[in-house]
């Protein structure tokens, strides 16, 4: 997918004037949370399962080739095929020459984040396959053009009159109503399903790779997953090398969080596992089984300080939590992973240059790691990547100076008081009557949106106080 | 972590408390730092206002300049260290003197940012867990009051009832809560600044949910989102008045609301 993170702010401040959009926005922001809450509270200790799930991902990361030899020799053994490949360029290439080695003409695919990370769809286009999106929200989106808003609901941005509009436009099946959710899924439903019995080549991605069996783990609400796995001859699974998990109890148990924290459902439609092709007496199953383990350098985050951020599981709680995603939408951030989450991984992912804007997208406020089932600390990964833009100079040298002369006039508390003294008395003098000034030399930032309320009068408190304490009068 | 001075001789019941004002109540509204002492006093504390103080060093620490922060915070760390207590009236100051200064140092630095870190309190907390104030001597309040939790005061000092339980004592104010009151204003800081349009959307959302709540005051234990709040408000020609809950605890909020003129 195109990287345009660095166009954040104009893409925000345009986002904001979408009204009808914002307005959808702000109901997610209120609806996914209050479900989520009511998941974790009905659950139980949720809280113990997420410090759990943080043990075991701790473990797995620090004997992360321990666990994928042994998922690789396990998967293997069943007769997966599997390819460790470095970055997108590779995992795309692998997965055409696979098509073509069969080839196939029609590929179907399930949701899966790692091949918009790496921008599969349009090579194998451009190589004349037929690539079909199946998950109902990535299918919409495909239709339109669009690329995902949301890690866990790709389409959520468009209403249901957009998509309706859509539908009568590209599916050519004559005059009809299609007025209620329930038809426009019908109808969906209806246009994928010959399709994918017409496909090649079936593409998924994973929740959880299991080391101990060599299994793959894949959560979804519409059985479009088991549909791609299944019917085509040909099976790929595209995912990335921290998926693994070392037993299947582990992967039942990121499972509880992931459904839990990404739509407050107790458990989702449908939990697959793919262990491998058609075994002899199997009645249905593809006939060659593919998976394929992306680094894209995650290995480098591992070795890096910001390696925690390879335990996320793609939740998506932490965007429905952000006031900052809510407020512009997932298109703003510029590529493929949104919200507080995509604000640490695009810069890790790609490069910080590319996109030094996302981690300044953040107010601090902490309600993304409140909920983040995997316990990210993604409010302190956020400040270490906007110290990483610091060093790399990258941040507006007026913000870098005034920020630094800021901070050294503090350790300075003489003449930090005189010079504040002088100016908070003329200022508290200048706005005595109004009260607040629309504009201050210096404060665009701030009175472009706002007005600066004028200092309360009388001087700061410091001279205050010392006058007090000088007439030896009451302090209060 | 309560450990006495050995140079300061604490009488029995008077805890030995060192107010840290904050910039912004230095600044914008000394108010809120004479309310503090009058309530700290109230309370039966005695109040010193260190000298060396200025600011804990926010700004630079969070918009990233973390190397420019370290000395500030060994200032402020050096400033305190003397007193059985430090009191903010600041959810955000205090999670930086409590939360965040210890993660800036190593060996015995990080163990005086914890010494600092153990006895640390947000004003509201303090009046309510370890200093009690007596019962009131002002009018209980007349007009409706919403409060507004700081995202620092929140999640990284459990501050939320302590305020409203203050209110209900002191001022005889049931709160009317916001709606979503756990979503943070868009202050941010320096986000304000850097990104303004979001942020103000944050702060109209915020205003809208108070205008909705029926109150004529909106409350709060930060000065950083009143000033935001207040500014928008002011911008968007709001009838809102803003103070900081110090003000109202104190019992005399004698002078204009924040960002409002004497005319
Ligand atoms: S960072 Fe946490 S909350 Fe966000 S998507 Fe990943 S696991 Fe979910």
């Amino acid at each position: 997918m195109k990287l345009a993170s660095n166009e954040f702010l104009q893409a925000s401040s345009a986002a904001l004037l979408e009204e009808d959009k914002a307005q959808r926005r702000s109901l997610i922001g209120q609806f996914l949370p209050l479900a989520r809450d009511a998941a974790a509270s009905a659950y139980g200790d949720f809280d113990a399962l997420r410090a759990h799930m943080k043990r075991v991902r701790r473990h797995t990361m620090t004997h992360l080739s321990h666990y994928l030899e042994q998922f690789e020799e396990a998967a293997v053994q069943h007769g997966n095929q599997v390819h460790f490949v470095a970055n997108a360029e590779q995992l795309n290439s692998k997965v055409l020459s696979i098509c073509q080695a069969h080839n196939a003409r029609r590929v179907a695919k399930g949701k899966s984040m790692v091949t918009e990370e790496t921008g599969l769809n349009e090579l194998l286009l451009k190589a004349g396959l037929d690539v079909l999106e199946t998950d109902l929200g990535e299918y919409i989106i495909q239709q339109a053009g669009e690329t995902p808003s949301h890690i866990v609901g790709p389409a959520l941005h468009k209403s249901l009159a957009e998509i309706r509009q859509l539908f009568l436009d590209k599916h050519k099946l004559g005059d009809r109503e299609l007025e209620t959710v329930s038809e426009v899924v019908e109808e969906a439903r209806g246009v994928l399903r010959e399709q994918f019995l017409a496909a090649d080549v079936g593409i998924i991605g994973a929740n959880a790779l299991i080391a101990e069996h060599g299994t793959s783990m894949l959560v979804t609400n519409e059985g479009n997953g088991d549909l791609c796995a299944n019917l085509p001859p040909v099976l790929i699974v595209c995912t990335t090398f921290e998926r693994v998990l070392p037993r299947a109890e582990d992967a039942m148990a990121l499972q509880r969080l992931l459904v839990r924290s990404a739509t407050g459902q107790p458990q989702t439609c449908y939990t697959s596992f793919y262990t491998g092709p058609r075994r002899e007496d199997d009645v249905d199953g593809p006939l060659e089984t593919h998976i394929i383990l992306l680094d894209n350098r995650r290995s480098d985050i591992l070795a890096s300080d910001y390696s925690e951020m390879l335990d996320c599981i793609r939740c998506g709680a932490c965007l429905n939590h952000c006031p900052i995603y809510i407020g512009v939408g997932g298109h703003a951030y510029g590529w493929v992973y949104p919200g507080p989450m995509g604000s640490v991984l695009t810069p890790l992912l790609t490069s910080l240059e590319q996109a030094h804007h996302l981690p300044n997208a953040c107010t601090s406020c902490g309600r993304c790691a409140e909920v983040c089932p995997a316990n990210i600390p993604l409010p302190d990964l956020l400040r270490d990547l906007r110290q990483d833009e610091s060093v790399q100079q990258l941040k507006p040298a007026r913000w870098r100076n005034g920020l630094r002369l800021h901070a050294w006039l503090l350790r300075h508390p003489g003449l930090y008081r005189s010079l504040t003294g002088w100016t908070i008395s003329v200022l508290g003098l200048l706005g005595k009557r109004r009260g607040a000034f629309r504009r201050l030399p210096f404060a665009g930032g701030w009175t472009g949106q706002r007005d600066v309320p004028a200092p309360e009068g009388g001087g700061t408190f410091m001279r205050q106080y010392a006058a007090r304490r000088r007439r030896g009068g009451k302090r209060g | 972590m309560d450990k006495p001075h050995p140079k300061r001789k604490r009488s029995r019941q008077r805890r030995d408390v060192a107010l840290m004002v904050t910039c912004l109540a230095d600044l914008m509204r000394p108010s809120v730092g004479f309310s503090a002492i009058r309530l700290l006093e109230r309370a039966g504390c005695r109040v010193t206002v260190p000298e060396q103080q200025t600011c804990c060093g926010q700004p630079a620490y969070n918009s990233g300049e973390v190397d420019a922060a370290v000395p500030v915070a060994r200032a402020v760390i050096e400033a305190f260290e003397p007193f059985d207590y430090v009191v903010v009236p600041s959810g955000s100051c205090a999670g930086m003197l409590s939360h965040h200064y210890p993660a800036l140092f190593e060996g015995e630095w990080h163990q005086r940012a914890l010494a600092l870190s153990a006895k640390t309190w947000e004003l509201t907390r303090f009046l309510t867990e370890v200093a009690r104030l007596p019962a009131p001597r002002h009018k209980p309040l007349e007009s409706a009051v919403t409060y507004h939790d700081s995202c620092a005061a929140l999640r990284e000092l459990g501050v939320h009832q302590q305020p409203r339980q203050l209110l209900q004592e002191q001022c005889g104010v049931q709160v009317s809560e916001l709606s979503q009151n756990q979503v943070c204003c868009g202050f941010g800081g320096t986000f304000c600044a850097r990104m303004p349009e979001i942020s103000a959307k944050m702060a109209d959302d915020k205003l809208d949910n108070a205008v909705a709540s029926g109150a004529t005051i909106v409350a709060a234990g930060d000065l950083g989102c009143l000033l935001h709040l207040s500014g928008r408000a002011r911008r968007r020609g709001l009838k809102l008045e803003f103070r900081h809950v110090a003000e109202l605890l104190a019992g005399d909020p004698r002078g204009p609301g924040i960002g409002e003129g004497r005319e």
